[in-house]
């Protein structure tokens, strides 16, 4: 009998986990050795930015390996975001505490929401999500106890001062991305992950070899749900005032799939590459407004149709690059 | 009461003109047009550069929007053919993401262009009068001339959607490429000129319904994805297929979005939304279906 080996890393990515981790421990003392002045508005752009990476991961999740294109994300999004707040204003929980609640929320009401938006399919589904996002933009604008369609302010975090706040935000702001690039890399590694490629690539075919893919799917839309929560209570956080066009927009869901399509959908480096060119294209483009709004548009459009694999995909198909493998290689 | 279902009824056939291309690019060829609305709006704001155009002339009689509008519609039909020919209908497979990635971005191209050439103050369309133009009905009604043209017309609109769909070489040649392309191609069908001809179609019924509801109301260059998720809900609620199951559709639509902003201002839309959520529940094919997902 041959002697088989299963290869599931390579040097690179070795590298990159050691590389990654050192990253992670500078940007954590940021609070320490950023400059006298800077320092604030740098956390500020981390979280913000933060919060779209996160977001955009769980849609990467639930379009590119789940094969659930939604439009309606930001539902999930804004519920976590007034989850926390509510229970920050109204039930005397500390906010930092209320930032998983109000994600648990979004996964717990991702349920029956489930239910309604299964009933479609491919691009029927992508619309329809998005029309139940507006009934939640609209239930929201409707309650006069949290400031109605003009919003309101996170009161809960008044006391406490303002560098405290800064650096807090910034350290769960970390923790969050950490733990959702982490959490999702083990378990597209897992065998549940495994599962999920067989249905991305073929439902019919992964249900014949016995996979459970009702279920499975359920399960990726609950936990996208529950990591579009995460970023919602995050960004309300730093933000410290919400309101149901904020929110709800869709404008989450349209730079999400921006991010994802540039840096390449259906791969864990696809979001983060995505997320990195967004802040850069952010940082000096955004002052033009409209004609900005109007290139990112158009090379979404772009990307789509001339370069499918988006740009992480190209790399990795022109150098082999994978920095969180998730196939298994067998060398006889 | 009679006043609210005849109201919305009459907003009904407006949902209808913004519903019917839609229904047509599902039926023929699965395509979820994410820009409709925008694309609504693209043909509002056209008509009323094309009013200005003509009014910068000398030219302000009151027969302008009409013009306008018919000039616009050939463009409208060049527009739609081009766009599925050489753009779209790359886009089209098993897999759904390109095809609503690229009207994603279309959407965000024209409403930031939109904004970028007329603001996001609200316009309309001169009319000389005939928006406010009511006619008398028996029991102290009164309904206004403009949306009962527009009623006519989406019945007209529909109807003539339906005859061609059912009673013409072309739609024959829709229902083919729709019912299996691969063996409509073999009966030497050109899919991808019958996709383009569908979509030239429908785009002159979303110039129409651009034009109809700039005279009506106001519009500004945001309006658009809502206009979307109206169009939506009247497809989703006729049943995939059917023009007249559309105009139903588009019919409870208006009517029950009347029925709540009569309740309460800020409830109408939702309850629209709600009453297409609970038909997905009890009937996801639609009330009146005819080809299959």
């Amino acid at each position: 009998m041959a002697q088989v080996e299963v290869i599931r890393s390579t040097a690179v990515s070795r590298a990159a986990l050691w590389v990654g981790l050192v990253l992670i421990v500078v940007a954590a003392g940021l609070p320490f050795w950023a400059p006298e002045g800077s320092g604030s508005s740098w956390m500020r752009e981390f979280v913000e930015i933060a919060c779209y990476l996160i977001f955009a991961m769980m849609w990467n999740l639930l379009a590119g390996y789940g094969g659930m294109v939604s439009i309606g994300q930001q539902a999930f999004f804004g519920f976590g975001g007034y989850v926390m707040l509510m229970l920050g204003n109204f039930a005397g929980v500390n906010p930092f505490v209320a930032v998983p609640l109000g994600a648990l929320a979004a996964a717990l009401i991702a349920v029956p929401v489930s239910f309604v938006a299964f009933r479609l399919q491919g691009g029927y589904f992508a619309i329809g999500t998005w029309v139940i996002a507006d009934v939640f933009r609209l239930s929201f604008a409707n309650m006069s106890v949290v400031g109605g369609g003009s919003g309101t302010s996170l009161t809960a975090l008044r006391g406490i001062e303002k560098a405290t706040r800064e650096n807090l935000t910034f350290w769960i702001a970390l923790a969050c991305v950490v733990a959702a690039i982490t959490l999702i890399y083990l378990f597209l590694r897992s065998k549940r992950g495994l599962a999920l490629l067989a249905i991305r690539d073929n439902e019919v075919a992964a249900e014949s070899q016995g996979i459970a893919v009702a279920g499975m799917k359920l399960a990726v839309y609950v936990v996208a749900a529950f990591g579009a929560g995460l970023a919602g209570a995050l960004y309300f956080v730093g933000n410290l005032r919400i309101s149901p066009d904020a929110a709800f927009s869709v404008n989450w869901t349209a730079f999400a799939i921006f991010m994802v399509v540039i840096g390449g959908i259906g791969r864990i480096e696809g979001p983060i590459v995505g997320a990195l060119i967004f802040w850069a294209l952010n940082k000096c483009f955004s002052s033009y407004g409209t004609w900005y709004l109007m290139g990112l548009g158009l090379l979404a459009i772009v990307v789509t149709i001339f370069f499918k694999q988006g740009l992480w995909g190209w790399a990795q198909r022109r150098f082999g690059l994978s920095l969180f493998p998730t196939q298994r290689t067998l060398r006889l | 009461m009679l006043e609210t279902l005849l109201q919305g009824m009459l907003l009904g056939g407006l949902y209808c003109l913004f519903a019917l291309g839609q229904s047509l690019m599902f039926g023929v060829m699965r395509l979820t047009n994410t820009a409709q609305g925008d694309f609504i709006m693209l043909g509002a704001f056209a008509a009323i550069a094309g009013m200005n155009a003509l009014a910068a002339l000398g030219w302000s009689h009151g027969s302008a929007p009409f013009v306008v509008m018919l000039a616009l519609l050939p463009l409208a039909f060049g527009f739609g053919y081009a766009l599925q020919r050489w753009v779209l209908n790359g886009t089209l497979g098993r897999d759904p993401l390109p095809s609503l990635v690229v009207t994603f971005g279309l959407s965000i191209v024209i409403q930031n262009l939109l904004l970028e050439l007329f603001s996001a103050d609200p316009r309309s369309i001169e009319t000389s009068g005939l928006n406010t133009a009511s006619v008398a009905l028996p029991a102290g009604l009164a309904i206004g001339v403009l949306p009962l043209a527009i009623f006519a017309l989406a019945l007209l609109a529909t109807g003539a959607l339906q005859w061609l769909f059912n009673g013409t070489r072309l739609g024959r040649a829709f229902r083919a490429v729709s019912d299996d392309k691969e063996i409509a191609e073999l009966m030497g069908l050109n899919s991808n000129t019958v996709y383009a001809l569908a979509t030239a179609i429908a785009f002159v019924l979303i110039a129409l319904a651009g034009v109809l509801q700039g005279m009506r109301t106001t519009v500004s260059p945001a309006d658009g994805p809502l206009l979307l998720l109206f169009a939506f809900e009247a497809v989703i609620i006729g049943g995939m297929g059917s023009f007249w199951g559309t105009l139903i559709g588009a019919l409870l639509l208006g009517i029950t979005q009347q029925i709540g902003f009569r309740l309460d201002p800020g409830w109408g839309i939702w309850v629209g939304h709600i009453v297409f959520l609970i038909v997905l529940v009890l009937r996801p094919q639609g009330l009146f279906p005819k080809t299959r997902g």
